[in-house]
């Protein structure tokens, strides 16, 4: 059974031109999805098209000037906005794309402990804090460092301890790659894969296909807000004759594994 | 820690190029003054004093010489410590620049202190709701006093509340014609409490201010999304990470105001006749005392040179991101 299903969303950004003329922009139109436990999804487009602002409406974590329209479910239940305030955190966790987002004044183990805390799953006992790290090849000495002396791929490890600690049954990854070397990136993609593996269903937000196709079970392909292809992960690593929309066909065509060819072999 | 020491270094000789310069431009500028230190020591008897007398009194202050042999006498004696008499009072400046300091600090600090936490937790609040009522409220109530002159709003709380009310004293630290060793704590608090509300007040105002602005920057930042993220509440997150990170700011800024609320001491002070260090300055300003004035410019100068270096180096070692490179010292003493 699915734990998140979206059906139909859209958000829009509103705002007033000169005229105070009310001016409606779609970002994301239409989209529905839906992911189960144990499954990793990979949402795949371009920059600009949607991706991270989808993330954020299923947090209810949109600007206040954004609306959001369609329906979500969470495990069945209607996910309205005080659904969403309380299954934030503790069911619904987001890995976000860097460093910055961390605070900078407080150490890594004060930041663990606070996403345990607010998740409702204090860390108390004495080695808990070290034991989250060491989970993800982290010193227990990170515990006592600032942010800024995390290099990018031990800042996304300390946040995929942080969603860890939290005991999330949906992790949101936001760009998990940005910024991260293929050695670091093929490392937190693992630690993605293990999620799913231990149960959580798991939405991987990526323009980098390659990498999110060694874990992702499925490809949604959003372009423009909208959904354009889904399709199996197999069907991207396989000879490529199963994609059959146009986009998703180019962008097997610009695959590495695929020669980067740019010819069309459209049906 | 050779870095910290070049610091140091480098910072104090700052310091005394800083104070040599104001005691040469405070000494000029006294000399300037219209005001004639010898007529304004007379006073009204200046009309029984000829011009021998006037010129033995001159001689005696050494005021016939040449105005660069004055300074270089006046500034060598103080190197050496001395910083001379003060006719106005007829004691040693040093001596009154204590005493008046020890009334001073009282106000200043508390006023320090009050507008500081004061200041602060309406900064936090109003940048944590902005364009709620309550940043409303705080915005206009900071801005109008933002732009009030301190002795206008000392008048104003003299009119209303000792005037009209009648629930302070009117003038002065204590009642008249008590002795300064029978006068109560509770009398001394009672005629402490208009001085410290005027100079307060202006302090909060530009506290709260620079808090906001801080604050609605921190609630926008990624962080406090990450943390709404994490299921975190407003009150969890203005705790947690608003305070943590505006705090920084809000005490170099209030550091640095120093010399502000040294302006709006002598305002304050004045107004209602306290007799701390402002009052000084503006006797010793009317009544030509050159040496406590300049002695007070230079104290003061000391005063507020410490205040911004205590900003600077805070600044530098309180945030870990900067604290940890060693260029940081090299930034700062440049």
């Amino acid at each position: 059974m699915s734990v998140l299903e979206i059906e139909r969303l859209t958000v829009s950004f509103h705002r007033r031109d000169g005229l105070r003329r009310r001016i409606t922009t779609d970002c994301v139109r239409d989209v529905s999805l839906a992911v189960a436990r144990g499954e990793v999804l990979a949402l795949f487009g371009a920059s600009g098209a949607g991706k991270s602002l989808l993330a954020h409406a299923v947090m209810g974590l949109l600007p206040p000037n954004a609306l959001a329209g369609g329906t979500m479910r969470f495990d069945g239940h209607v996910l309205d906005a005080p659904a969403q305030a309380a299954l934030r955190g503790n069911r619904i966790a987001l890995i976000p794309q860097s460093v910055g987002h961390l605070d900078p004044l407080a150490t890594v183990g004060q930041q663990l402990r606070w996403a345990a805390r607010r998740a409702g799953r204090p860390m108390t006992a004495p080695g808990a804090v070290a034991e989250a790290l060491s989970r993800f090849d982290l010193a227990p000495a990170v515990a006592g460092t600032f942010p800024h002396t995390l290099s990018g791929g031990m800042a996304r490890r300390v946040m995929l301890a942080m969603t860890m600690a939290s005991g999330a049954d949906l992790v949101l990854a936001d760009e998990p790659s940005n910024g991260l070397d293929a050695d670091n990136t093929a490392r937190v993609f693992r630690c993605l894969k293990s999620f799913a593996e231990a149960g959580k269903a798991v939405i991987v937000i990526s323009h980098d296909l390659p990498a999110a196709l060694k874990i992702a079970d499925r490809v949604v392909l959003l372009d423009r807000g909208q959904v354009v292809a889904e399709e199996r992960a197999d069907a991207f690593t396989s000879d490529g004759e199963a994609l059959c929309a146009g986009y998703a066909r180019s962008i097997w065509n610009a695959l590495p594994q695929n020669g980067f060819s740019r010819a069309c072999h459209e049906a | 820690m050779g870095s910290w020491k070049a610091f140091v270094l480098i910072r104090l000789v700052r310091l005394a190029l800083v104070l040599a310069g104001v005691a040469v431009v405070a000494f000029l500028l006294a000399k300037l003054s219209p005001v004639d230190p010898i007529d304004a020591y007379l006073g009204p008897d200046i009309a029984r004093v000829g011009p021998e007398q006037r010129a033995l009194i001159a001689q005696k202050w050494g005021m016939d010489q040449p105005a660069g042999v004055q300074f270089a006498k006046w500034f060598s004696s103080i190197l050496t410590g001395d910083l001379g008499w003060s006719v106005t009072y007829n004691a040693s400046v040093a001596d009154v620049i204590s005493e008046r300091f020890r009334s001073s600090i009282v106000l200043m600090g508390l006023a320090w202190l009050f507008s500081g936490i004061i200041g602060f937790s309406l900064g936090i609040w109003a940048g944590a709701n902005p364009g709620r009522w309550s940043d409303r409220i705080i915005r206009l109530y900071a801005y109008v006093l933002a732009a009030t002159p301190t002795f206008w709003i000392a008048i104003l709380l003299l009119i209303v509340f000792s005037v009209g009310l009648r629930w302070t004293p009117v003038c002065c630290a204590a009642p008249i014609g008590v002795l300064p060793e029978d006068v109560t704590l509770l009398q001394r608090l009672h005629h402490l409490l208009l001085p410290l509300a005027a100079l307060s007040i202006l302090g909060i105002a530009q506290i709260a201010l620079h808090t906001r602005v801080k604050m609605i920057e921190i609630m926008q930042s990624d962080f406090v999304l990450y943390a709404r993220a994490q299921g975190g509440t407003t009150l969890d997150i203005v705790l947690r990470h608003g305070v943590r990170n505006a705090a920084l700011p809000a005490i170099t800024v209030l550091f640095a105001s120093l010399g502000e609320l040294f302006g709006g001491s002598i305002l304050a002070e004045t107004v209602f006749s306290y007799p701390g260090l402002g009052s000084a300055t503006i006797e010793a300003g009317l009544r030509g005392d050159v040496p406590l004035l300049l002695a007070i410019t230079l104290m003061t100068t000391l005063f507020v040179s410490i205040g911004n270096t205590i900003a600077d180096v805070l600044y530098h070692v309180a945030d870990p991101r900067i604290s940890s490179a060693s260029e940081t010292w090299r930034e700062v003493s440049q």
